[in-house]
């Protein structure tokens, strides 16, 4: 039986690059983080990883991360 | 504490709006339900930021149904795997729209059937996805599309109306206290039987406050004491760690209300008449846990 049904199949991606709503975008400076992984653990789109790199492919520059890091060691950099 | 895990169930990414808590709730009950899990979504903000078709963010299975059968959806969907022995979650993750108002009845007859799943109540007190209509879960005094100048009626207890049903388990958690409320989803999964978690999730764009401050609010909820982090197992009461403090001492309900544009609106009645409600329900609460009544 080949009955067409609406399933959708999961995909990176799936709604487009929502990296390009961004106006300004989070720079981590590696020098000042104390990797307690507030970042990582409050992104609601899991776009930061455990090594603390963001996909820019992805961040829709909430900013988030730069309100929960202790150390101040991330800043909203304006888009080019 | 038990360990989080780092794999992701929702893939990058979905639409929701930059700096949506019901993301960031998603992302945490996916992690603490696992592999072996059916998400049933009503009409919600979750049901359209999966993505566009035929593609999907969503990495486990979850079922689209209509605005008022998720709790009767997952009566039957348990009731199958149990009949052929699986111990799939099922999972019925729900807006505040479709839980206190459209949702109720199926949810009231899924908890006196005893179905086996858990029901998820994100609650950001109105329908945002349509465009931030009032719901019954918008509180005294906050302003809608629909209510221009502030709502004039109270938010609906859906916990009193919950508990009334004696689940096995139920719990409040907030999306600022990610560990909270993994803990919580985990222990909920654990115990067989109909579970409860409503999850209070600020919304930037319907609450009217910028997208970073979405954690900020929610400990602010909390440490107001307008929403209050607590479990129920088998009716018995515990108020959770960031909760305690806010039982003794609390900061006033206007620093929460002031950083949410929504409450602009809101008349020096308005607020002390939210004021005198949180008081009411703390002591409640306390003389409970105290064992009072």
């Amino acid at each position: 039986m080949s009955a067409k049904l609406a399933i959708s199949k999961p995909k990176t991606g799936a709604s487009g690059k929502t990296g390009s709503w961004r106006t300004f975008k989070p720079v981590v400076d590696m020098d000042k983080c104390n990797k307690c992984g507030n970042c990582y653990r409050f992104c609601p789109d899991g776009t930061i990883d455990t090594e603390f790199n963001i996909d820019y492919d992805y961040c829709k520059g909430c900013g988030i991360c730069v309100e929960v890091c202790p150390k101040k060691a991330i800043t909203m950099v304006r888009e080019d | 504490m038990a360990e989080i895990p780092d794999e992701e169930f929702i893939l990058k990414t979905t639409s929701a709006c930059a700096g949506c808590s019901a993301s960031l709730i998603l992302r945490y009950v996916t992690k603490a339900a696992g592999k072996d899990t059916v998400l049933v979504v009503p009409a919600c903000c979750t049901s359209v930021i999966q993505g566009v078709y035929p593609n999907t963010a969503m990495n486990i299975p979850v079922y689209n149904v209509a605005f008022a059968s998720a709790a009767a959806v997952a009566s039957g969907m348990s009731e199958a795997f149990r009949a052929v022995g699986k111990k799939t979650n099922v999972i019925c993750f729900a807006g505040d729209g479709g839980t206190v108002d459209i949702g109720i009845q199926a949810l009231s007859g899924a908890l006196e059937r005893g179905t086996d799943f858990l029901y998820i109540c994100y609650d950001n007190e109105a329908y945002s996805n349509t465009g931030m209509q009032r719901s019954g879960a918008t509180p005294l005094g906050a302003s809608t599309t629909t209510t221009p100048l502030g709502k004039k009626d109270y938010k609906k207890d859906l916990d009193a109306i919950v508990q009334a049903h004696n689940p096995v388990y139920m719990a409040t958690a907030c999306s600022a206290y990610p560990v909270d409320l993994y803990n919580k989803v985990k222990k909920a999964l654990s115990i067989p039987g109909p579970k409860f978690m409503h999850i209070l999730a600020p919304c930037p764009p319907g609450w009217r406050y910028p997208s970073e401050k979405t954690i900020e609010v929610g400990k602010l909820a909390v440490q107001s004491g307008m929403w209050v982090l607590y479990e129920r197992e088998n009716g018995k009461l515990s108020i959770s760690g960031a909760s305690k403090a806010a039982m003794k001492k609390r900061i006033p309900v206007s620093e929460y209300l002031k950083v949410q544009g929504r409450f602009k609106t809101a008349t020096e009645e308005d607020i002390s008449v939210l004021s005198e409600h949180v008081e009411n329900n703390i002591k409640k609460l306390e003389r409970e846990v105290e064992g009072i009544c």
